[in-house]
């Protein structure tokens, strides 16, 4: 009886344990299932790359989008690689075991924050703070820019970035540490040439994982982001990335023809790209800690 | 290895040690100090704004134009979408890290491919959950409902929750495992009573964590939970959730309901605030009963 009860749990446990893979696939069946009926329209790239927005019409053109997604992601990545770096290098060579010990909980804190409340905030702080520096730059802005989109989207992919390079960091033996001390490296030029040198492959991948959360986070962005569509020529303009483009328009979706399937297409084609960057750092990331193991 | 500098710049390098070490610790307090800013600002802003009658009333007439009521109907929903979907999430996920810590082997090739699709899906934005849980919602024939939003909020929270378990399910060591073998237990009993048990706050820990995650996501249940100012008396009712009571009471013109989309920030940060130190509470619990 216990045997059966076991050997019926095990079957049970591993059907489900196909579970996660199994979804990964269907939402990516199911999503382009659903763009079909906008696919068989028009040609996939000529969707990408036309700047004609008019659903009424029958125009669905992602440029302004995916250019609206990747001005916003640029700017977060410039502004957070640099200071998660070095937060991480600190929190890791550098700060006693009591300061790290005291940080890790913020960071956890920061991460878990909803993007809504990182959204309220951005509108409180960071556009109007953007658009009292706009003039200085010889630009009028209303704040709600790339700019101010991507400086949100720094603070939330900070978490992402410093977790995953202390992981890799924390990976590389201590010895080859105390190798480079004891040649008489000050403790910066042991990070320089042993450190950054050795966790190079990791944290290209830590950057990368943070990329792909920059390229999906959605409220936070549509908030204060402006949500034009147009092609972006500065940082004070407003952009309209592609999650914002979907959240923004479920409630009139049903009602235009092909304008679901376009807004499918459009988590798609978000899904797809994302995808391709995560697995990528997962392999880097799955052969590093090999190597270290 | 490369050659040691020669002593003569010895200044120089100096200085350069210090300026990065200025430069890593100023980063640190950029984080930390954005951390500060946002809870502060939220804090700031919405606690003058929160009243009682805000968490203890639905949304009378006019309550987007500024008129009476609360966003009882928004916190209600929220705890019950988040709610069921931890509890989906727990049903799908204890069983799966379960089996890939006890059944297979911990680095049998089922275990690393079944990690590995959980990273994938953590790394899933949440509005291609969204999108996808409105897919799920047209093929059952459901409309916009709590049980929609509970299903794809499930979806977001499996890997995070998955995740959290396994990294303390991993750490139970084998030995008492085959204590347990060996005293004539079979693995299910195993998993339940040894392999639980040892690792029951750490466990807990992840469902609060997986909590929060789904109390807070809005680009999910945007397509599926619908919003209504109502409460939700049954699982195919539209529901009304905070992260989206506050996007619309912000997105109003008038600074009175802007004041009330503050009070909602600041009480769904509370809510996060106190999920995150119940979980905290819980690890510390945990490493001074570990075997």
């Amino acid at each position: 009886m216990r045997l059966l009860k076991d050997a019926l749990a095990s079957k049970a446990m591993l059907f489900l344990t196909f579970f996660p893979s199994l979804i990964v696939f269907l939402i990516i069946v199911g999503l382009y299932l659903r763009s079909r009926p906008i696919l068989a329209e028009k040609p996939l790239l000529f969707l990408l790359f036309s700047s004609s927005w008019a659903p009424g019409r029958g125009d669905f053109g992602f440029f302004p989008f995916i250019m609206g997604t990747l001005w916003v992601t640029a700017v977060a990545l410039i502004v957070a690689v640099p200071i998660s770096l070095f937060a991480s290098i600190y929190l890791s060579e550098y700060a006693p075991r009591a300061v790290q010990e005291f940080i890790r909980p913020m960071i956890d804190l920061l991460a878990g924050l909803p993007s809504v409340i990182y959204g309220v905030w951005g509108v409180l702080l960071i556009v109007p703070l953007v658009a009292r520096i706009a003039p200085f730059f010889g630009a009028t802005s209303s704040g709600y820019s790339i700019l101010a989109g991507g400086l949100v989207l720094a603070i939330m992919i900070f978490p992402t970035i410093i977790y995953v390079s202390l992981e890799v960091i924390s990976s590389i033996p201590y010895e080859l540490r105390e190798a480079s001390l004891s040649l008489g490296a000050t403790k910066w030029e042991t990070v320089k040439h042993v450190v950054l040198k050795k966790g190079l492959q990791g944290i290209i991948a830590a950057i990368v994982l943070g990329l792909s959360r920059a390229l999906g986070e959605t409220m936070a962005v549509l908030m204060v982001v402006g949500n034009i569509p147009k092609v972006p020529k500065s940082v004070f303009d407003g952009g309209y990335p592609l999650p914002a483009l979907i959240a923004n328009n479920y409630g009139e979706m049903m009602s235009v023809p092909l304008y679901d399937s376009a807004l499918m297409l459009a988590a798609g084609v978000l899904l797809v790209i994302v995808l391709v960057f995560n697995v990528l750092a997962r392999i880097i990331l799955v052969r590093v800690e090999r190597r270290a193991g | 290895m490369r050659q040691p500098p020669a002593p003569r710049n010895l200044r120089r390098r100096k200085i350069e040690e210090n300026f990065f070490r200025v430069l890593m610790a100023t980063s640190i307090l950029i984080v930390i100090a954005c951390l500060g800013l946002i809870v502060g600002t939220i804090i700031w802003k919405g606690l003058p704004a929160l009243s009682l009658s805000m968490i203890t009333e639905t949304p009378k007439g006019g309550y987007y134009l500024g008129r009476e009521g609360g966003i009882l109907n928004a916190i209600v929903g929220s705890l019950y979408l988040a709610s069921g979907a931890t509890l989906l999430a727990v049903v799908f996920s204890l069983p799966i890290v379960l089996f890939i810590n006890v059944y297979a082997r911990k680095t049998s090739r089922l275990a690393t491919w079944t990690r590995f699709s959980f990273d994938v899906l953590w790394g899933v934005p949440s509005i291609v959950y969204g999108a996808f849980g409105f897919i799920i919602m047209i093929f059952m024939g459901l409309r916009a409902s709590l049980l929609a939003g509970i299903i794809t909020v499930a979806l977001l929270e499996l890997p995070i929750m998955s995740r959290a378990m396994d990294e303390v399910i991993r750490l139970v060591p084998f030995e008492l495992l085959e204590a347990s073998y060996s005293l004539g237990a079979t693995k299910l009993e195993t998993a339940l009573k040894v392999v639980v048990r040892q690792s029951l706050p750490g466990i807990l820990t992840a469902i609060l964590i997986a909590f929060g995650r789904g109390i807070g996501d809005a680009a999910s249940v945007l397509f599926t939970a619908g919003f209504t100012d109502r409460l939700p008396t049954s699982l195919l009712q539209p529901a009304a959730t905070l992260p989206l009571a506050i996007f619309f009471q912000l997105g109003t013109p008038f600074p009175e309901v802007q004041a009330r989309a503050y009070a909602s920030a600041a009480l769904l940060t509370g809510i996060i605030l106190l999920v995150s130190l119940l979980a905290r509470g819980l690890i510390k619990k945990y490493t001074r009963h570990v075997i």
